[in-house]
């Protein structure tokens, strides 16, 4: 299955530090970009290779870098979004903390494409322990000349500083991440103007994934063309999933996009099949936000092909029948798990996540976590399942940023699914929570 | 110039306009309701959300509908827009849902606040609202904090609107007060107890669409529907002195800037004229000011009917009897 790309090398002790990367062939793309390329070959080379965003929505890299306001006279800003807070992603994390240098490297590359002389890594503030690795990263190369003035003895000069967030969900939506840098509240900006026109401090600006700006050094070391090769269809190259949940190996893989679901859940090399033999009950296959599939939905599209982890194929059937990769964080439930218990545990997050700024998100998503709390603790209606699906629908597309969506569809995609689980909930409240009771008592030995 | 459709009725507007303002020149029914837009305050707008509108044709270059309702005050208009507001079931419906939203977690202690009778989301949820809600849920409530002695809030009834926010930031030489933490649990306050001083910290009270922030000077004094607005002015050394004094009978109960049909102030006034002259003498009347009919506190008061405020109908839709 597909080279390791992204992660390559990442087994090598000492890969962290800049010597061993350096001799393990890091940095050549670097170099091949300043000293071969120019700036428009870097672009055109990324919009070859087909990559998509990688923090979630999947946008074409190469697109939105061509919407960069480039006749504008101010300084332009390239924003690296480290701010990885999504409930089961936890890849970016694992890319920063074991190749640094993969992450500055692709920063170099991209910053020169965009004609950037300053860029931020803004990271989020739980991840304080990896402030020092990439500060440590950025002295290294400062040390060597890969950033700084005059890098590589070109006219191409670089500063990349990193900005450690104080905890907000939130600030991982670009606009909001702005606000944030610029030392405000952090609320999402109301769009139009978009950051590629009016970003930070009011200039162009870019805000990238840390996936896709790490990817781009490999695109520039093996061109854009033999990259597009990897993956299927418009879903490019690989892509980080980080593992989490009922399976046998969790953890962080890097898989080509394209890989069957069903492979992936039970292939040795990846989750290696659902924990202590137990049955998969329904995955969440791009982090909280994207919808929740049932078992025989998430390994099967509707129409009877076989699901595969691919932009295309996992949006197969919209939401009525299908979700989306979002950031890739792949939750598996077994048999046992409770989907009301776990949809009220996502609406406790997005309630407290909520910025408050717009009136549908901040009332809406305390609404759903309330009724969720009453039908989880046994004092649920039948029309309170009706009431659920009247608020997601409500929220969904009336706010200001995506949280609002994003707190809207696991709710309404778990109810769509498994309204029968919730319905047991309403009728028979005491045995399920004498089930539940039971279970938890088994765990906790 | 762009040419703008909204609920059939074209009008030409300058590039840069916004879909809100556009309605606006039109006027009447079109217009879409707003809680937070203020068109005197940069940056304000998009956030509850009342004004969302559907555009049925982006431009006349691509005339493909937008995917999403967008918020017609801070969407700029392009030239063929078409847009929908109350011939829209959709936005009807969105409406609707807007002001359960909104009205979820506000106290209704409307027979006890003095905003009452002059309210924006009374009159919001009166026009757009739903007969009753699905919720069941106890309302937020907040601990009192004290912001002064001349402005009370009352956190309970705020829809988080920021205006007075933007009024603080744009209108005073320092903003002492801000929205604190997030999400439903959001508030105005000034983190450390403080009191909101500045002279002209008064117009919070005329920005603020509930009953929010109300004037201490003027508390549980009388309810506004039974006072004659009148127009009045005087000599000011800091404001234009132009204000509406609240009078019952020869007395001055309160005095607030002058707004107008959106409700939002024709131009701010000081804290001195606002506060503290309630006498009278201090002031040139110069006669009451006009009601719109529907308005509660046009009750008892008596007005020749115009000839426009004859209800008729244009091209399906009524004209708002002004």
């Amino acid at each position: 299955m597909g080279g390791k790309i992204l992660l390559a090398g990442i087994e090598i002790p000492g890969i962290r530090g800049f010597d061993v990367y350096r001799a393990n062939g890091g940095y050549a793309a670097v170099e091949k970009a300043l000293r071969e390329m120019t700036p428009a070959q870097v672009n055109a080379e990324v919009t070859r290779s087909g990559l998509r965003g990688r923090g979630g929505a999947g946008f074409p890299t190469g697109l939105k870098w061509s919407f960069l306001d480039r006749k504008s006279d101010k300084p332009r800003y390239l924003i690296c979004n480290a701010d990885e807070s999504e409930p089961g992603t936890f890849k970016d994390r694992y890319l920063m903390h074991h190749l640094p240098h993969r992450l500055i490297e692709g920063l170099i590359i991209s910053s020169f494409a965009l004609g950037v002389k300053t860029c931020y890594i803004y990271i989020r503030g739980e991840f304080k322990y990896l402030v020092g690795v990439l500060e440590k990263a950025i002295a290294e190369a400062h040390h060597h000349g890969y950033l700084g003035e005059h890098i590589l003895k070109t006219d191409f000069s670089l500063n990349i500083y990193v900005h450690p967030g104080a905890g907000a969900y939130i600030c991982g939506e670009e606009t909001a991440l702005l606000e944030s840098l610029e030392g405000k509240r952090g609320n999402p900006r109301i769009k139009p103007p978009f950051p590629a026109f009016k970003g930070l401090y009011g200039c162009p600006t870019v805000v990238n994934n840390v996936e896709t700006l790490a990817t781009v050094g490999p695109i520039i070391g093996m061109g854009g063309e033999e990259y597009s090769k990897l993956g299927k269809g418009k879903s490019t190259g690989t892509k980080l999933i980080s593992a989490c949940g009922n399976i046998n190996n969790p953890g962080v893989y890097e898989i080509e996009l394209g890989l069957p679901v069903e492979d992936f859940i039970y292939a040795p090399e990846y989750c290696n099949g659902i924990a202590n033999d137990k049955y998969l009950k329904a995955v969440i296959p791009g982090g909280s936000s994207v919808p929740i599939l049932p078992a025989d939905l998430i390994l099967s599209t509707a129409k009877g092909e076989k699901r595969l982890m691919s932009y295309e194929s996992l949006s197969e059937g919209d939401f009525l029948t299908g979700t989306m990769l979002g950031s890739g964080g792949f939750i598996v439930f077994d048999e046992d798990a409770c989907i009301v218990r776990n949809t009220w545990n996502l609406a406790h997050f997005y309630r407290h996540e909520s910025c408050g700024q717009c009136s549908p998100c901040r009332e809406g998503t305390g609404w759903m976590e309330k009724v969720l709390y009453k039908i989880e603790h046994g004092q649920g209606k039948m029309s309170d399942i009706d009431l659920l699906v009247r608020i997601s629908k409500n929220i969904e597309g009336n706010t200001i940023c995506p949280l609002g969506d994003a707190a809207a569809w696991p709710v309404a995609s778990a109810i769509r699914h498994f309204r029968h689980e919730f319905e047991e909930h309403v009728l028979h409240p005491a045995e399920v929570l004498e089930k539940e009771r039971r279970l938890s008592a088994s765990f906790a030995v | 110039m762009f040419k703008v459709t909204i609920d059939n009725q074209q009008v030409d507007v300058e590039e840069g306009t916004t879909i809100l303002q556009a309605a606006r020149m039109i006027g009447g029914k079109v217009v879409p309701p707003a809680m937070c837009y203020y068109s005197k305050l940069r940056g304000s707008g998009g956030k509850c959300r009342t004004c969302l509108v559907k555009v049925a044709q982006s431009s006349a270059k691509d005339p493909r509908p937008m995917p999403k309702l967008v918020a017609s005050c801070s969407t700029p208009v392009q030239d063929g827009m078409v847009v929908q507001n109350l011939t829209s079931p959709e936005v009807v419906e969105a409406r609707k849902a807007i002001v359960e939203f909104l009205l979820l977690n506000h106290p209704l202690d409307c027979p006890v606040c003095d905003q009452a009778g002059e309210c924006d989301l009374q009159d919001l949820s009166f026009r757009y609202g739903m007969e009753e809600t699905g919720s069941e849920e106890d309302r937020r409530e907040f601990p009192v904090t004290d912001i002064g002695d001349k402005i009370k809030l009352h956190m309970n009834r705020c829809i988080l609107c920021y205006r007075c926010v933007y009024t603080a930031d744009q209108l005073t030489d320092k903003r002492l007060h801000g929205v604190l933490y997030r999400g439903d649990v959001s508030e105005i306050g000034t983190f450390i107890q403080q009191a909101v001083t500045n002279n002209f910290s008064g117009n919070m009270i005329d920005v603020c669409p509930v009953g929010a922030l109300t004037d201490k000077t003027f508390r549980f004094k009388s309810r506004v529907w039974f006072l004659n607005p009148m127009n009045a002015h005087r000599d000011c050394p800091s404001c234009s002195g132009n204000v509406t004094a609240w009078m019952f009978g020869n007395e001055i109960y309160r005095v607030t800037g002058r707004k107008n049909q959106y409700g939002e102030l024709e131009e701010f006034i000081c804290n001195e004229c606002r506060f503290e002259k309630k006498d009278p003498g201090d002031w040139v009347i110069e006669g009451p000011r006009h009601i719109k009919r529907q308005s509660v506190i046009s009750a008892n008061h008596y007005e020749r009917m115009k000839k426009q405020s004859v209800i008729k109908p244009i091209e399906g839709i009524m004209e708002d009897p002004e």
